[in-house]
Order: C-alpha cells, then structure tokens, then sequence
C-alpha cells in the first residue's frame, strides 16, 4: 500500500528468506543490472516508519496465514510461483536435466539452489520452453566470461561457467515462430550477444507476412525481427561478428518432448525424442498437435523452461490447482474478507516489471476501497507483529529486519568491490545470520 | 463595475506574467514549463531544466506520478510511459528500436507514446501537456467484471 493513499496505514512485511526482494535478486539476471534498480525504490518503501520488514519467517509454517489474519486488519499474500510445471516425460530424473529454475537460482545465490553443480560438459544444451526465462539461461550459457564477471553472478557458479563446454544451446518449442513468448528487448540481446551466432532456419520464417497483418504491434515487431534475422544477407560487421563467433543458439520450432533418453552409462542424460508437430488454429491460442513423426537431438544437458507455478501456502488459504493461483476476485481472495493476493499468486506467472507493479496498485486499491466501504472493520484493534513475536520466539523462529539486511548488503557489496562486481552474494543463509549476530 | 475592471486588469497582469515569464525563461536557456496530467486526471505542473528527461523531471520536482521510472531510466521498464500531443510528438527527438521494445510492453500504448526516460526537455517544449496513462487496473477492472458477470 504506497504510503501516498493512506495517512495510518503500518505495513509489516514478512519473508521466508533472511533478505529481501524474492525474484528481483533470485530471478532476475545478474547481467540485467538495470531491472534491479527497483531495489532503490523498494528500499525507500521500506525506510518509511509505518514500514517493517520481517525476514526468516516462513508463513505457512512458523506462523499460519490465520494467525496473521487475527494480528491484522488486512493480509495480502505475494509469494509468487515457487514451484515449476513438469514436462511429465520419461526420464525426467536422470543426471543432467534440470529445471531452468534450478540453474537461475544456482547462478544467483538461492540458498536452496547453491549446491546444484549442473554438469556442463556437453556441448549441446537443450532448453525446452521459448519464453524470456529460456532466453536468460541460454545467454547466460553462452555469454562471454569477461561480461559475466562484472555482474553479480555467484563466484561459484561463475567458476562453472569457465569450466562449461556449452557450445551451442537450442530453445525448442512446442509451438511455432509465432507462439514465442518471450519478449522483443531479450531476443534482440540474444542476436547481439558477443561471441555467439544465430542458428535460425530460414524455412521457419518463410510466409509469416499474411498472419502478421493483424497482429498486435508487440508480436509484429517481435516477428518481424526474427525474420530479418533469419532472412535478410547480414551487414557486414554482423556477418564478421557471426563468422567469428565461437558459440551459437537457435530457435527448433514444432517439436513437443517424448522421452529424455538416457547415455551409455544409464545415468546420465544423452539426448531427447520428441514429437513433430504443427499447428491447429493460429494466432496465440493456435494448439500444437503430433504428426506422428518422431526425431530425436543428442544433448546432455537438458533444461526446462516451460513455466512456474503457485503452491498453496496454508491449508487455509482457499486454493485454485488447476490455474495455480489464489481464486480472487480483483485480489480480494475469495471467502476470506480481509485477505488478499497479489502478483503471480494472483494472476498467474507470467508479466514483467509493469505487469506486478499494475497488479499490486489493482489490490492496493481493493483494500482502500473496502476501508472506505467499512468492509474492512478498523474497530477491532490488531497487534500486528507486536502480538506475534512472543508466539515466533517461542517457535525459535527470530525474524530479520531491513537494517540486519542492511548489514548483510554491505558486506556484500564490500566483497564484490574486492573483485570488479557489484556485489558478492552470500549464499548460506546460516552465514547471513551469523553476519547479523543472530 | 470595480469587480470586473479588477478581473480585466488581473487579467492583463496575468497575461503580461506569463509572457515576461517565458521570455526570462527561454532567455536564460533554462527553464520549461511542463505539464503532466496524472492517471487521476489532476494536472501537475513542473519547472524543468532544459536536457533533463521528462523522468528527471517527475523525479526532481517529486511529483507524485506511481512506480514512474522503476529502473531510473534504463530502459529495462515502460513504467515512465507518457502520451504526447500530436504536435509536441511530431517535434520529440526520434525513437529508437530499444525504446519500442520497452514500449511494446507498456499499457494504453498509442500512438504518440513515448517513455519520459528518452524524451529530453527543450525550449520549444514551453507548456505542454503530457499525459500519464491512464491507471490500467480500472481498465482491467472493468474486464475482470465483465469476465465475472459471464461465468
């Protein structure tokens, strides 16, 4: 609730993790320095006295949405999309398959993913999913090291790296060139990327002029540059960069997975069989159906990327699995008065930076709407955290705050001055706490 | 009668103010009036500094415009997204292919639509108005009723 619309309004935010900012510092690319700027706005936010921050609180388990509930005048929950789809294929589990979100926390200090140690020793790697998360994999893959080194990529994931022996990375999907749901700014990146060159066949962007008349101006630009890339003879200095690149990528359209089939030894991944298929209807909502053809691509290094998920948090909390989110109506969750959703607990995970910013004004709104009506009744007085911290402490649960995090940055940001980064992070979330003195 | 004399000469006043005002400004190559009119449809006016962006100036001036420039003008958000007048956007310095991408993704996109972040003050910018789309969660808001109203 920005501090702007309401005079009184205290606002106590609760995390799992000892740090703030969930997926702007665990989602988002270290080579995307920019996105991360929220952080500055966020910290203002916070700063303000009728903001608290209450790291290392796990809702849902140290203390129950209803509890929360009965210490509040209003609970909004914005956990976003913790868990992944499945691809539900054969072979799944073998060595050398990972969720792509597995390796975006690896390489930005999740706690829970530090100690992945992907095996990077296959030349190909296979991304199965065309949205802007398999676009950030791919090209942190296959980006030069020096660029890498500047960022604030963990030190552990960055020695990996300098080990890989990713050479090539294809983004298959199940879809055509226009189903693609990544965005025009993370393609053309990846067209630029040094070091690396297109692999796009041509045959695919053929004949898309027609379909494309009609389309949204987002999806015709965002065609219309793969085609160039595709079709149109290079400029010189692009032909030169392409002719001396060492690493390339490529977009394999029409293909659904089957089966990850295993290496020699049995353990490891060695390659994917997929389906071949085409299109019935067009446009967005255009579904992919098997031909009967079947192919297969070597690969020992497999990622999906085909999406995240919402979990439910309490057993309380009314729940929607088909659609993964909250059941809410404009973020008042449904059956529940006072409580409310926001983000892609909300909607579903999908959206950049404007798309939660919007979503999360869309619920601030419903709750200064419902103070105004008097569906939200002030009469009661709530504790809030006052009257919650004896019931965590008796839990053993000591909760963080915004200047513990404070503490935590700037070591952080200390140890990355050391070596030419913006930060390094700490990963072990018992380090953190002991950087703290708890 | 003496009220109105009193209007016509605070008229005359105002008129020559403003005049003397632009003159001063556009003499000392500084100042630039501009207007925003905020998603509310409150109109907010600003002095800008000529060369600043139209988000230094929401910055500097704290005017009161939501989440504008999340990424301080990195053009990795549309979140400064403004509407120009046709013939302001006529004149605005010419959008590049990075800018278009951030704009593709922003809400009410038109097509005199630039992000503030790349539109730089100028003198002949002297009072006009840019608007900040309007708040998109009333527009969605009326979908998802709409949407509701149909199950």
């Amino acid at each position: 609730l920005p501090p702007q619309h309401h005079k009184l309004a205290e606002v106590d935010i609760y995390e799992k993790l000892p740090v703030p900012f969930g997926l702007v510092r665990f989602g988002v690319a270290p080579d995307h320095p920019e996105v991360k700027n929220v952080i500055n706005t966020f910290t203002q936010t916070a700063h303000s006295d009728r903001c608290s921050y209450y790291g290392n609180v796990t809702v849902g388990k140290d203390v129950m949405v209803e509890e929360l509930r009965q210490a509040y005048h209003a609970v909004v929950l914005s956990y976003g999309a913790e868990d992944n789809r499945i691809l539900g294929i054969p072979g799944e589990n073998l060595s050398g398959v990972y969720t792509a979100r597995t390796l975006v926390g690896w390489y930005n200090g999740l706690p829970e993913n530090r100690d992945l140690e992907p095996d990077l020793s296959s030349e190909t790697a296979v991304v199965l999913g065309q949205g802007n998360v398999a676009l950030d994999v791919a090209r942190i893959l296959l980006s030069p090291l020096d660029l890498l080194r500047k960022t604030d990529i963990t030190e552990n994931s960055l020695a990996a790296l300098a080990r890989s022996k990713v050479k090539r990375v294809c983004l298959i999907g199940r879809r055509g060139p226009l189903q693609v749901a990544f965005t025009i700014k993370e393609m053309r990146e990846m067209i630029n990327l040094a070091g690396t060159r297109p692999l796009l066949d041509p045959a695919d962007f053929m004949g898309l002029g027609d379909a494309l008349k009609d389309a949204p101006r987002p999806r015709k630009r965002l065609t219309e540059l793969m085609v160039k890339t595709a079709l149109e003879k290079p400029n010189e200095k692009e032909a030169g960069r392409w002719a001396a690149a060492t690493r390339e990528w490529g977009l394999t359209f029409f293909r659904s997975p089957l089966e990850i089939l295993p290496a020699a030894d049995g353990k490891r991944a060695g390659g994917i069989r997929m389906a071949v298929t085409r299109l019935e209807g067009s446009g967005e909502t255009a579904k992919a159906v098997p031909t009967g053809e079947v192919q297969e691509l070597e690969s020992g290094l497999i990622l999906s990327s085909i999406g995240y998920r919402s979990l439910p948090i309490d057993p309380s909390v009314p729940f929607d699995p088909k659609q993964g989110i909250v059941p809410n109506i404009l973020g008042r969750v449904e059956g529940a008065p006072g409580l409310y959703c926001s983000g892609w607990v909300k909607r579903g995970p999908t959206g950049v930076i404007i798309t939660t910013m919007n979503d999360s004004f869309g619920t601030a709104q419903s709750i200064l709407e419902d103070l105004q009506s008097g569906t939200l009744a002030l009469s009661d007085s709530k504790g809030g955290f006052g009257s919650l911290r004896s019931v965590l402490h008796s839990r053993g649960i000591w909760p963080t705050t915004f200047t513990d995090w404070e503490k935590i940055d700037a070591v952080e940001v200390a140890k990355g001055k050391a070596v030419g980064k913006p930060r390094e992070k700490v990963v072990d979330p018992q380090e953190m706490l002991q950087l703290i003195g708890h | 009668c003496l009220s109105h004399t009193h209007t016509a000469l605070r008229q005359i006043l105002d008129a020559f103010l403003i005049q003397t005002t632009r003159q001063a400004a556009m003499e000392t190559n500084s100042l630039v009036t501009v207007h925003f009119i905020n998603r509310n449809g409150e109109r907010l006016t600003a002095t800008a500094k000529e060369g600043e962006s139209m988000l230094d100036v929401v910055v500097n001036q704290n005017l009161n415009i939501d989440g504008f420039g999340a990424c301080e003008g990195t053009l990795a958000c549309s979140t400064c997204h403004l509407i120009f007048e046709e013939d302001a956007f006529k004149q605005v310095d010419t959008v590049t292919d990075e800018e278009m991408d951030m704009l593709d993704l922003a809400y009410g996109l038109t097509d005199t639509s630039r992000l503030g972040c790349q539109v730089c003050i100028k003198k002949w910018m002297y009072g006009i108005t840019v608007q900040v789309p309007m708040e998109v969660s009333d527009i969605r808001r009326q979908l998802e009723v709409g949407k509701q109203s149909k199950q």
